[in-house]
């Protein structure tokens, strides 16, 4: 990498602080720098859904990746350019699903109401 | 071996929680979610500070395993109970590595933490006092560990499964989507390697499929059953949940977990690497 703290860094050492990845909510993300970051927020109610899980789907819709909500209801994905599928569950057999269109070096931000 | 022999439901975890001889253990790719609460009587192992060597690439050796189960107060005839979260990848990592290490009586959570929590069960901060033991572990059971030239020897003679996304697999993706994309390693899979996603195993509430479903994936996906199994993904916990599918689930004989994995093979000099989706 190089000298200049580049956004790519701070992206990076937010997700690695927290060990190996699933970063479970956390400070939203303002700057992608080089990834595609797709991210956002599970409420019901207008309340945060804190105990649940964000899955990831690609445009096949094959499952590519899940993390558990935080506790603001905030998820987080470093995807790819392309189309995907951002999928909620939560207790009680609650599920939503949202279309988002990922792109390298933009932040996308969802507001999922379940 | 039986699914029974290996997978208990959490209904059995309720029922039988506090049984002498009986200890559960949470290993989580988010090394924080058992501080934020755990099932009940539940010991934590951390995959990286606990099971791995802090200086080189490898797992902590046959006297750190034994004195990690020691204090953390496993006897060797206990019967361990994993579970973790992300669909019990690291909790299925685990139960390889209590395995390679000799641990007779392991079992997993079926759907781990996630089914667990969807289900409103009860998770507890308070942390269980045990009294150490004096673990002895065996030495590594290599039939079930797989390492690069062996690898490299078992492109176009053994199967080959890639376990990772297809994006991954494809070598658009250099890691999980829930991970920076920044390594630095080239992209791509093993030429000759199926593709099976480690989550075309499991269901949406992370409990395994069918055996006969089990099966018909991987038939479909090309894998010859008659044939030795090397598995691999990128670190090696997400293939080990594809090693517990073919060895403790479909009864595989010979079946190996890569740990190298990707971020080993993809940085290697001078090896084959295929791009694109297919094999």
């Amino acid at each position: 990498m190089s000298a200049d703290a580049s956004p790519a860094q701070t992206a990076g050492t937010q997700a690695a602080a927290a060990g190996c990845g699933a970063p479970a909510g956390g400070a939203a993300l303002t700057d992608a720098g080089n990834q595609a970051v797709v991210q956002g927020l599970v409420t019901k109610d207008g309340s945060p859904v804190g105990t649940g899980y964000a899955r990831l789907l690609n445009s096949d819709g094959e499952f590519v990746a899940e993390v558990p909500l935080g506790e603001d209801g905030g998820f987080r994905f470093f995807a790819a350019s392309g189309s995907w599928t951002l999928r909620v569950l939560a207790p009680g057999g609650v599920r939503a699903e949202q279309a988002v269109a990922a792109a390298t070096g933009k932040v996308v931000n969802l507001e999922v109401a379940v | 071996m039986s699914r029974s022999d290996v997978l208990v439901d959490a209904d059995w975890v309720e029922a039988h929680n506090g049984d002498p001889g009986l200890v559960l253990v949470e290993v989580d790719e988010d090394t924080s979610a058992y501080d934020k609460g755990h099932i009940r009587n539940a010991v934590k192992i951390d995959w990286k500070k606990d099971l791995q060597d802090p200086v080189r690439r490898d797992f902590v050796d046959k006297d750190g395993f034994a004195a990690l189960l020691s204090q953390r107060g496993i006897s060797n005839d206990d019967t361990v109970v994993l579970y973790g979260g992300n669909n019990n990848w690291f909790a299925a990592y685990a139960y390889w590595y209590f395995k390679l290490y000799g641990h007779q009586n392991v079992k997993l959570l079926d759907g781990g933490r996630k089914k667990w929590e969807l289900e409103s069960r009860e998770l507890v901060t308070e942390v269980p006092k045990r009294e150490p033991t004096s673990y002895t572990a065996e030495d590594q059971n290599l039939s079930i560990r797989a390492f690069r030239d062996e690898v490299v020897a078992a492109i176009g003679d053994k199967n080959l499964v890639d376990v990772r996304s297809p994006d991954e697999f494809a070598g658009r993706l250099l890691a999980p989507a829930h991970l920076p994309q920044e390594q630095a390693q080239r992209g791509g899979h093993i030429p000759t390697a199926k593709n099976v996603p480690w989550s075309k195993a499991a269901e949406e509430d992370g409990t395994f499929k069918s055996d006969d479903a089990l099966r018909a994936v991987y038939s479909e996906a090309g894998v010859d059953f008659d044939t030795d199994t090397i598995a691999y993904c990128r670190i090696g916990e997400r293939s080990a949940h594809t090693w517990f599918v073919f060895h403790e689930l479909l009864g595989q004989p010979n079946v190996k977990n890569y740990d190298g994995s990707w971020t080993e093979y993809g940085s290697l000099v001078g090896v084959p690497i295929k791009t694109g989706d297919e094999s």
